[in-house]
């Protein structure tokens, strides 16, 4: 992005007489064409399920409070388990990265909406039967899906009349992340305004088109794994029983090739977050745009071929195992280079700590601890040791929770007064950085103590010894949680009004991109002449 | 958007394709997963359950462990065990072990014995001549019957391994077995 200038930006208040604004009641939301619109449900679907998946990380917490069996039943706390994971990762992790495209794609590289509004409004709404089809087997006489997230089987093909539910939920969420993918794939490519060339683009457009790319490659292959299963289950195909000359092992196989580069999906989008971020509170430019760019290609293109690593334990040739490690570990390069160069462009800025400059340099740092946490399970010998254990469990959490969910609220602490034209509470979005910030750690933290002493995850009660840090842990998911409903009071303050937002909304700031020249909020049809880019 | 739409078109429909060919490529990761299977050895079923053509070889005098491992699934009624949890095995000669299953129900089937060797490693080196793993075995009702394997360890087994474990799983299957076959 070296020299991204909008001049005789139109779509402004001036040409409303040639459109009609949005529709008046429901019909606006459920035949929603608008990308704004689109992006709007996506962004409340996600934090409602953020808030129904925090609920069920909250009972797996309080169980967790000390040692026994006090609240819920063992199969309980393992739906509990597997279901959190789905939510969050399905839920809320990407929804909200889908919510953030949609409103801000079209406006950073100056289109008048996303390609395919119609499909996007098909993606989006599959969302809710998705996930009713997923919540409702919490209702069952057999309870919800309990096998863990992975579904391996055998395990998985032991489930009772949640599995077929499940899969279909399974298989929806996929179909709406792929037509979501499709959408913004055409919208970068075709969309962009004059001048717009792709080393122009926000880095936020850059991490979003390469994890769309990730996800038209790996969410078929997924749908592909369960399938297979399915089949197992009901056709008497043999693609993972070994009765029938079958492997379960296969399926970690398969079941991983998509969820490593689904790794990524959650994260790639918080890097182009997080770029847009740190360089307007530094008020310096973006340093080294192009290898930030590079690295997010790199990093996709490496997280194709190390999903072996989730399952050094099932037993592989030393060749693979060698081979896994090593790529594993190369990961750590390009990620390094965005890493310093956020850094570098921090350094000698005159920087200002608004709320999501707070969220972006936490970010930083935390995501750095879950980085730091991979290289360690990346090395085989070691590996054995915290396989399954809650190390595990810390590490992904600090990758995802400080990593991608931080980069979320910052985000939206950044946007926020552009979408709705207010300023929010700076000071209350303060108190909600440190609160979160405090109780994340106290959370996670402590849990790769005990991932390093031998607690396994997945199990609702555990040996004595482990109790000091699992009362930490829970007090921090606690504090966590209830953090996040002032997060919500926030939002909703904002959306209801408050000062008025100025198109820049960062005066104090050197915000880049072609959203700033917009007035806040936005027109309903934005940029319909395209701003030409110098 | 007019000048967009034929652009968008092809290339939504040149994405829609990538995904599908990708659906496909789940599926081809199948035959690839056991193609590599045969070459590295490892987790390799059809090894495991043919016929290996050896005839023994000048015994060495390492002392290996053998040890017996039957399991049989959740579902299927079933009693499995070996004679012997544990044999003692001179690499080269020629040794055979021997199970009991039971059908404990009061109708016939047909059991597939599915067979495992740990660690994964020494799968090449454990020949069997004669397994009742290769085929499926039919059962009376309530039919009590001893199985034998026969199998030769490879005098090149790695000098670290001195303890193997050979694990069967008894399955019921009667319309797998076609599958398997």
């Amino acid at each position: 992005m070296s020299t991204v200038q909008a001049h005789g930006v139109a779509g402004h208040h001036a040409d409303a007489h040639d459109h009609h604004g949005p529709e008046k009641g429901w019909r606006r939301w459920v035949f929603a064409t608008n990308h704004k619109d689109i992006g709007t449900m996506y962004l409340l679907f996600s934090l409602a399920m953020f808030f129904i998946g925090g609920l069920m990380a909250l009972i797996v917490r309080a169980e967790l409070f000390q040692p026994g069996l006090q609240l819920v039943d063992p199969y309980f706390f393992n739906t509990m388990t597997t279901m959190h994971a789905l939510v969050m990762i399905f839920g809320a992790v990407m929804p909200a990265f889908v919510g953030l495209a949609n409103w801000m794609i079209p406006l950073q590289i100056g289109a008048p909406d996303m390609a395919l509004p119609r499909m996007n409004n098909f993606s989006f709404w599959i969302l809710p039967f998705a996930f009713t089809l997923l919540l409702s087997t919490l209702f069952f006489e057999s309870g919800g899906p309990a096998g863990g997230w992975t579904m391996y089987p055998p395990l998985a093909l032991q489930m009772g009349e949640t599995f077929p539910m499940t899969i279909f939920a399974i298989h929806l969420m996929g179909a709406s992340s792929i037509m979501g993918a499709i959408n913004v794939i055409v919208t970068v490519m075709n969309m962009r305004a004059p001048g717009m060339s792709l080393l122009k683009m926000p880095v936020f457009v850059w991490g979003w088109l390469i994890t769309a790319y990730l996800l038209i490659a790996v969410m078929p292959v997924l749908a592909g794994a369960v399938t297979m299963l399915l089949t197992d289950y009901y056709f008497g195909t043999s693609f993972f029983q070994a009765a029938g000359g079958g492997d379960p092992v296969m399926y970690q196989h398969i079941f991983w090739f998509f969820g490593h580069p689904e790794v990524y999906i959650m994260i790639l989008p918080a890097f182009g977050v997080v770029s847009e971020i740190i360089p307007t509170f530094s008020r310096k430019r973006l340093f080294g745009y192009d290898t930030m760019v590079y690295a997010i290609a790199a990093i996709a293109f490496l997280s194709f071929i190390v999903w072996a690593h989730h399952m050094f334990t099932v037993g592989m040739p030393l060749a693979g195992q060698m081979f896994f490690m090593l790529s594993t570990m190369l990961i750590a390069v390009p990620t390094g280079v965005k890493i310093f160069n956020w850094t570098a462009t921090m350094f000698k800025g005159s920087l200002t700590f608004e709320p999501p400059m707070l969220f972006a340099i936490a970010f930083l740092f935390m995501f750095t601890i879950g980085g730091f946490s991979g290289l360690m399970l990346a090395i085989v010998p070691a590996d054995f040791q915290y396989h399954d254990s809650y190390f595990v469990v810390a590490h992904f959490h600090y990758v995802l929770v400080p990593g991608a969910v931080f980069a979320i609220m910052a985000a939206v602490y950044y946007w926020l007064p552009k979408w709705t034209g207010h300023m929010y509470n700076m000071k209350l979005a303060k108190l909600h950085f440190w609160l979160s910030t405090i109780f994340v750690n106290l959370l996670f933290f402590p849990q790769h103590f005990l991932g390093l002493a031998g607690m396994p995850r997945r199990i609702p009660d555990y040996s004595t010894q482990f109790a000091d840090w699992n009362l930490v842990s829970s007090i921090g998911a606690f504090g966590f949680g209830f953090a996040q409903l002032l997060f919500a009071y926030i939002v909703w303050q904002s959306i209801r009004g408050g000062a008025k937002a100025t198109d820049k909304v960062w005066d104090g700031g050197a915000p880049q991109g072609l959203e700033w020249t917009l007035s806040s909020p936005p027109p309903y049809h934005s940029f319909e002449v395209a701003p030409e880019v110098k | 958007m007019s000048t967009h739409k034929a652009a968008n078109r092809s290339l939504t429909l040149r994405l829609c394709l990538f995904s599908a060919g990708f659906f496909g490529f789940g599926f081809a990761l199948v035959p690839l997963y056991n193609v590599l299977c045969d070459v590295t050895g490892y987790g390799d079923r059809s090894k495991l359950r043919t016929a290996a053509e050896v005839v023994e070889a000048p015994v060495s005098d390492r002392l290996i462990t053998v040890e017996m491992v039957s399991s049989v699934p959740a579902v299927g009624d079933w009693e499995f065990r070996p004679l012997d949890p544990t044999v003692e095995v001179r690499p080269g000669k020629l040794h055979e072990a021997r199970f009991v299953a039971k059908n404990l129900r009061s109708q016939p089937t047909v059991a597939q014995a599915i067979p495992s060797i740990a660690p994964q490693q020494a799968t090449r080196y454990f020949q069997k001549t004669e397994c009742f793993c290769f085929t499926p075995q039919p059962f009376e009702a309530h039919e009590s019957r001893e199985f034998v394997v026969r199998f030769i360890v490879d005098p090149r087994l790695p000098y670290n391994m001195d303890r193997l474990t050979l694990a069967y799983t008894m399955y019921e299957a009667p319309d797998k077995v076609a599958l398997a076959q």
